[in-house]
C-alpha cells in the first residue's frame, strides 16, 4: 500500500547539536532547524565556557595575567602567550633580547604544528575515518614532550614573560627539535596519500561551504579561513612582528584544486600545507638563533605608561588581537581579546543554510574553531 | 594613507561630525566621531578608493568611567593600513548605530559589547546577549558592576 508522496505531512524539525556533542569541538551548541536532511538554518549558541577572562584582566597585574592567556586557545598557548607578551611591550617600549624573541618564534611554530595536527586529526576522525587521528596525536605528543622539557607543562605552558621567556632552552633542545623536523616533514606528504586525497573525504569537502573572498573579508575571517578563499595575508609577513622579518616563508592559499576556491577542502589544505612552511621557518630559527640573555630587565613593580595600543598576531586559528588600555597603574584599565574563532562563529550561519547536516560537521572542523577562545 | 590625512579627509567632508584625533600614545591612532555621523562615515571609510577599509578587525565597548565609548579598529587589505574610529557615549542609555550592514563581521562584535556593557546598537539585525545567559542581570565589564551573590539559588 503507498500513498502519493504530497499526502504526507511534513513539517520543519529543529535540533539541538551541543552543546555536548563530539563533532563540535568543545562547548558549542547549534540550532538546527531542518527539513528532513536539509539545514534550512543553523544558528550558533556560544558562551558556555565563560570565564570573564576580560575582567579578571583588569583585576590582576600585567605579569599576572599570563597564565590566563594560556586558557584562551589552549591548543596554541604558546601563541597565546607570546601575543600578550608582545602587546605589553608594545604599550611600554620593551626591547626583547634577540635570543629570546627567536626562542617565541620557534616555540610559536611548533605550537602552530601542534595546533594544526589536531585540527587534521578531529576533522578527519569527524568525516568518519579515524586512524588520522591516532598519526596526529602521536606526532604532537612529540611536540608536548619539547614543550614539557622547556616549561614543564605539556598544555598550558605559561611560558613567556613581559620581556623575554622564563627560561633559556635546556641543552640539546635544538638538536631534538631539529630530529623531530627531520622525522616530521616526510610525514605530511604521507598524511596527504593517506587521507587528504582519498575520494570520499575529498567529496565529503569539496564545494562544500563555499566562502568568497569578499566575504571572507568582510565577515572578518583571518588566518587559514582567510587564506583558504585565496586571500594571500599573513601578519607574519604583512605586519611582521618579532624575528619574522628575517625568516623566509611561502604563505599557503587556498586554489580551488578539488573543488571552488574557498571551499572545506580549501581551508584543510591550507593548514596541511603551513605545517611544512612552519618546518621551513623552524630550520631557519634554529640555525640563526643568536647566544645571550632571554629576559629584558622589566620593573619588579610594573607599570606602563598610559596609553591604548592594539596589538595582532597570527595564531594557528587566525588573527588574535589583543586591544590594551593602561591607566599607568600596575593593572590594566581595560584589555579586549579579538578571538579569532569568535570572529569566525558570525559568518556560520551563512554558509550553512542548505546544506545537509553532515555538512555542518564538516564546516564546523574546517573552521577550525576552538570555544575556550571564542567564550573567553 | 598615514592617519593624519585619513582624519583631516573626514574631517573635510563630515565637518563637525569628526571631533578630534587621538594620536599621543595611541596605536593605532584614533579618530573620534559623534554617534549620529558613524554610519555615513564608516561607509565612506569602507568605499572611498583612498581609504577601503574592507575589514572590521575589533569592535570593543570600553568604560571610561564618566563615559563609555566604543572603539573600532579597522584594517584595509587592498591598501594595507589600519585605524582606530571611536565614539564616545553617555553612560545614561548609551546608544549607537549599527555597523552590520556596512561590515557583517560587526554583529557578533556588537552582541558582545551589548552583553557585557549594555550598549545597545540600534538598527542591528540580531542584538541578543552572546556570552552570559539571556537572563543574566547587569552587564559585567562597566566598571560599576556589583557581582550577584546567587544566581538561581547557587552561590556565585
Amino acid at each position: 500500500m503507498s500513498r502519493p508522496a504530497e499526502a504526507l505531512p511534513t513539517q520543519e524539525m529543529l535540533i539541538n547539536m551541543g552543546p555536548q556533542h563530539p563533532s563540535t569541538h568543545g562547548v558549542l551548541r547549534v540550532l538546527l532547524r531542518t527539513d528532513g536532511e536539509v539545514v534550512i538554518n543553523a544558528r550558533p549558541d556560544v558562551g558556555y565556557l565563560h570565564r570573564a577572562l576580560e575582567k579578571i584582566g583588569e583585576r590582576v597585574t600585567y605579569a599576572q595575567y599570563m597564565p590566563f592567556t594560556d586558557r584562551l586557545d589552549y591548543l596554541a598557548s604558546m601563541n597565546c602567550n607570546c601575543a600578550w607578551a608582545w602587546t605589553v611591550e608594545k604599550l611600554a617600549g620593551i626591547e626583547v633580547p634577540e635570543r629570546a624573541e627567536y626562542i617565541r618564534v620557534i616555540v610559536c611554530e611548533l605550537n602552530r604544528i601542534a595546533s594544526h595536527l589536531i585540527a587534521f586529526g578531529s576533522f578527519t576522525a569527524d568525516m568518519g575515518a579515524f586512524t588520522p587521528f591516532l598519526y596526529s596525536i602521536r606526532e604532537r605528543e612529540r611536540i608536548n614532550d619539547l614543550f614539557e622539557a622547556i616549561c614543564g607543562n605539556r598544555l598550558t605552558y605559561n611560558y613567556a614573560r613581559i620581556g623575554g621567556v622564563s627560561a633559556d632552552l635546556p641543552p640539546g633542545f635544538l638538536e631534538k627539535t631539529k630530529e623531530f623536523l627531520d622525522y616530521f616533514d616526510p610525514k605530511i606528504p604521507e598524511y596527504n596519500e593517506l587521507i587528504s586525497y582519498n575520494k570520499i573525504f575529498v567529496h565529503r569537502l569539496a564545494n562544500v561551504a563555499v566562502v568568497s573572498a569578499g566575504d571572507a573579508v568582510a565577515y572578518g575571517l583571518t588566518g587559514p579561513n582567510l587564506r583558504g578563499s585565496g586571500v594571500a595575508f599573513d601578519l607574519r609577513r604583512d605586519e611582521p612582528y618579532s624575528v619574522y622579518p628575517k625568516l623566509e616563508f611561502d604563505v599557503c592559499v587556498g586554489t580551488g584544486e578539488r573543488g571552488t576556491l574557498g571551499d572545506c577542502f580549501d581551508r584543510y589544505m591550507v593548514r596541511m600545507n603551513e605545517m611544512r612552511e612552519s618546518v621551513k621557518i623552524l630550520r631557519q630559527a634554529i640555525a640563526q638563533i643568536p647566544e645571550g640573555p632571554v629576559q629584558a630587565k622589566v620593573p619588579r613593580v610594573f607599570k606602563p605608561p598610559a596609553g591604548e595600543v592594539y596589538f595582532r598576531a597570527e595564531n594557528p586559528r587566525g588573527e588574535t588581537g589583543i586591544y590594551l588600555i593602561s591607566d599607568g597603574t600596575v593593572n590594566p584599565y581595560r584589555l579586549k581579546i579579538r578571538a579569532p574563532s569568535f570572529v569566525t562563529m558570525n559568518i556560520f550561519e551563512k554558509v550553512t543554510a542548505g546544506l545537509m547536516i553532515a555538512d555542518v560537521v564538516a564546516v564546523i572542523g574546517s573552521f577550525d574553531i576552538i570555544l575556550p577562545e571564542i567564550d573567553r | 594613507m598615514e592617519t593624519q590625512a585619513i582624519f583631516e579627509r573626514l574631517k573635510e567632508k563630515f565637518g563637525d561630525a569628526v571631533a578630534e584625533l587621538q594620536s599621543e600614545g595611541f596605536r593605532p591612532a584614533f579618530v573620534v566621531v559623534a554617534p549620529d555621523g558613524l554610519p555615513g562615515i564608516a561607509r565612506f571609510l569602507r568605499d572611498d578608493p583612498a581609504t577601503k577599509f574592507d575589514s572590521l578587525m575589533s569592535l570593543s565597548g570600553v568604560d571610561y568611567k564618566d563615559k563609555f565609548a566604543v572603539a573600532y579598529h579597522l584594517h584595509s587589505l587592498a591598501m594595507r593600513h589600519a585605524i582606530g574610529i571611536k565614539v564616545f557615549l553617555p553612560r545614561e542609555n548609551p546608544s549607537l548605530p549599527s555597523v552590520d550592514a556596512v561590515w557583517p563581521a560587526a554583529n557578533f562584535m556588537e552582541r558582545e559589547a551589548f552583553d557585557l556593557y549594555g550598549i545597545d546598537f540600534t538598527g542591528s539585525k540580531d542584538l541578543r546577549r552572546i556570552l552570559l545567559p539571556e537572563d543574566w542581570v547587569g552587564h559585567p565589564l562597566r566598571k560599576d558592576y556589583k557581582y550577584p551573590d546567587f544566581y538561581h539559588g547557587i552561590k556565585v
